[in-house]
């Protein structure tokens, strides 16, 4: 058996960073697991530091911040205080009869060169978790959105910050929410021409929203800089105005956008963008595999995504079980440092560890703030109620096995699938390699809209849950013993590939 | 020192750092495999390792997210191979299956 830690961090985004960092300080002892190679998650992703360039963090927003844990991390590891496993996925995670917690983790890259870490590497045990696994894109899906050039907006943002890679010449930013920005000025400082933001909800509300204002003042700043970029590349931004359709043969070639009303629905006439990239993002998705494996309480966040409940320092409703960052509710990159380190301190504190009451209050008070602007922006940029209409029969909702629209209205009114669950059984829909991520809460949410209603987390659940986190190679599996292996990983994988597969 | 990598015996260069992805990408190669039903072009979608649209053939070993695998010289992308290891996703679906279209010619 593995030796036990204090705490294993999964996620070395903003919050997992600071998570970690904030306990080892106090004295835990930690380890931390990142599918990346470099530390930072999505938010601070760069090109590899062994190849950086001097201008490669220009636009890169609180990069002070990230240096400044990179380096507290740095220092924790060489003094053995941290275990740092980049590279590497949770693949399962359990909770054994004596409350411990047993991760099995995997490469995140096959053929990567290094050599595969030990079997101790491979599971790790813990008293406690500090979940941060953050988010993805949240797409809804649209005719034409599976051609080669349509990519997800923090996807384009990855392949730029990340690789120093356009993922075009000509590009359409399209969606909700004021991501659509750095994305579509990041584009335009590359060379990109950016020919449209096009955004379903008003306007840049939130400069003016009192709530947004006062809850973080650097916000509204930071969205003017974005402002005066897009007016100085020429960027028009439409605001009610949905692409309906991307066109293109083999690839993209151009986008018929509409004027939509409040609820998304076309008022005004249509007419074509050219573009080779499209860039959509209608907010994020937070990634929930982990903490529903352990059987958390979950709840419906105000943007419609199924969020973890946490209570005022981040606890879970599972015992040992602390999350932070967006799995909590998607708020973007500063609040889920704050969280981060309240749950760090918070579990300090519970094991004896010398954690200062005041600023763990400080943490709670910022977290609470950094929440109540989350909300507002949530408002301000809602998917738009009407947006199953604008599907047709053949548009795919499950990229991976291919199941369109008309295959969900015909499971739905020919097999009487009432809900998303029976939804998955008899059409597919999230069945495939990706197991839901990207078609998840469209397919909610078009279970609910056939069946006349709104959304509800027995929608979300069944969508979001995934028997393992991530594919595992079948050797992996086969290595788990018995006695550790909950009921449901096993049945549902061993049969299904022999080991080829078959 | 740029990498040279090959794509179907198409050469690719490769900027140390950069993704598989993201060579092909700025090698104006926006799709690398074709769906198992649709026979539809894909190439990469999120970015981030979540979708698996990007799924390519690496120096024979199937199934790898172009995504995430780092650029290397010599790298040989999309030649058809053996799989080494089957890869369980968990989610009713048998991997088998996509390795035929993970890997079918796009032209
Ligand atoms: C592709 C993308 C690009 C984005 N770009 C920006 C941007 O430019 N600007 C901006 O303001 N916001 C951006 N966002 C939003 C951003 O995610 C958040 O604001 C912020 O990064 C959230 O921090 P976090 O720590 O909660 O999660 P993240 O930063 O997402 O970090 C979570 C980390 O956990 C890892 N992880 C997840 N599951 C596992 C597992 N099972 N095993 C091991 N590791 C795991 C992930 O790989 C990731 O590294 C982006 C989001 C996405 C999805
Ligand atoms: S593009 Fe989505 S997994 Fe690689």
């Amino acid at each position: 058996m593995p030796h036990t830690t204090d705490v294993v961090v999964v996620g070395a985004g903003p919050a997992g960073l600071a998570a970690a960092v904030t306990a080892a300080e106090a004295g835990l002892g930690v380890a931390l697991v990142d599918t990346a190679a470099q530390p930072g998650g999505q938010y601070w992703r760069h090109y590899d530091p062994a190849h950086a360039r001097p201008g490669d963090h220009v636009g890169h927003h609180g990069w002070r911040v990230f240096t400044g844990l990179r380096d507290r991390l740095d220092a924790l590891r060489a003094d053995g205080r941290v275990r740092h496993l980049p590279g590497r996925q949770v693949w399962l995670v359990t909770r054994e009869p004596e409350g411990t917690f047993t991760l099995r983790t995997t490469a995140t890259v096959t053929a990567a060169p290094e050599g595969q870490p030990d079997d101790a590497e491979r599971t790790l045990s813990a008293r406690a978790l500090v979940l941060c696994p953050g988010g993805y894109d949240r797409q809804l899906p649209v005719p034409g959105w599976d051609l080669p050039g349509v990519l997800t907006a923090g996807g384009v943002q990855a392949l730029l910050k990340g690789h120093r890679t356009p993922a075009g010449r000509r590009a359409v930013v399209a969606g909700t929410g004021p991501f659509l920005l750095p994305v579509a000025t990041g584009l335009a400082r590359a060379g990109v021409t950016v020919a449209a933001v096009v955004e379903a909800n008003g306007t840049l509300g939130w400069l003016r929203d009192p709530v947004g204002a006062t809850s973080a003042p650097g916000k509204g700043i930071e969205a003017l800089g974005y402002a005066a970029l897009m007016a100085r590349h020429r960027v028009p931004y439409r605001t009610r105005t949905v692409v309906r359709e991307v066109l293109g043969a083999d690839r993209v070639e151009a986008v018929r956008v509409a004027r939509v009303d409040r609820d998304g629905r076309p008022t005004g006439p249509e007419e074509e963008i050219a573009a080779d990239l499209v860039a959509f993002g209608w907010g994020f998705t937070p990634s929930l595999e982990l903490p529903l494996m352990l059987g958390v309480d979950t709840a419906v966040d105000t943007d419609g995504s199924l969020v973890v409940t946490v209570d005022d320092v981040q606890r879970s409703s599972v015992e040992g079980v602390y999350v932070a960052g967006e799995a909590t509710g998607v708020g973007g990159a500063a609040l889920a440092v704050h969280e981060g380190r309240l749950a760090a301190l918070a579990l300090a504190a519970a094991r004896g560890r010398p954690a200062d009451p005041a600023t763990i209050r400080r943490l709670a008070r910022a977290v609470r703030r950094g929440r109540r602007f989350a909300t507002a922006m949530h408002r301000t940029y809602p998917v738009p109620a009407a947006w199953p209409e604008w599907l047709s029969e053949p548009t795919l909702v499950c990229r991976c096995e291919e199941v369109s629209y008309g295959d969900l209205r015909r499971a739905h009114d020919d097999l009487g699938a009432e809900d998303a669950r029976t939804l998955k059984m008899l059409a597919r829909p999230g069945m495939g390699w990706c197991q839901g991520r990207v078609c998840g809460f469209a397919t909610a949410g078009i279970a609910a809209c056939l069946r006349g209603r709104g959304s509800t987390p027995e929608d979300l659940r069944p969508l979001a849950t995934r028997s393992l986190a991530v594919p595992v190679p079948l050797g992996e599996l086969a290595a788990l013993t018995e006695d550790t292996t909950p009921v449901g990983a096993t049945d549902t994988t061993l049969e299904e590939g022999g080991p080829n597969g078959e | 020192m740029t990498h040279r990598m090959t794509f179907r015996g198409v050469p690719v260069p490769a900027e140390p750092g950069q993704s598989v992805a993201a060579a092909l990408i700025a090698a104006g190669i926006p799709a690398w495999r074709t769906t198992r039903r649709g026979g539809r072009p894909r190439g990469v979608f999120c970015g981030i390792g979540i979708c698996f649209d990007c799924l390519i053939t690496v120096d024979g070993v199937p199934d790898q997210r172009a995504c995430l695998v780092a650029a290397a010289d010599g790298m040989r992308l999309g030649d058809d191979g053996a799989g080494l290891d089957g890869t369980a996703t968990g989610a009713g679906h048998d991997a088998a299956r996509d390795r035929e279209d993970s890997d079918a010619a796009h032209d």
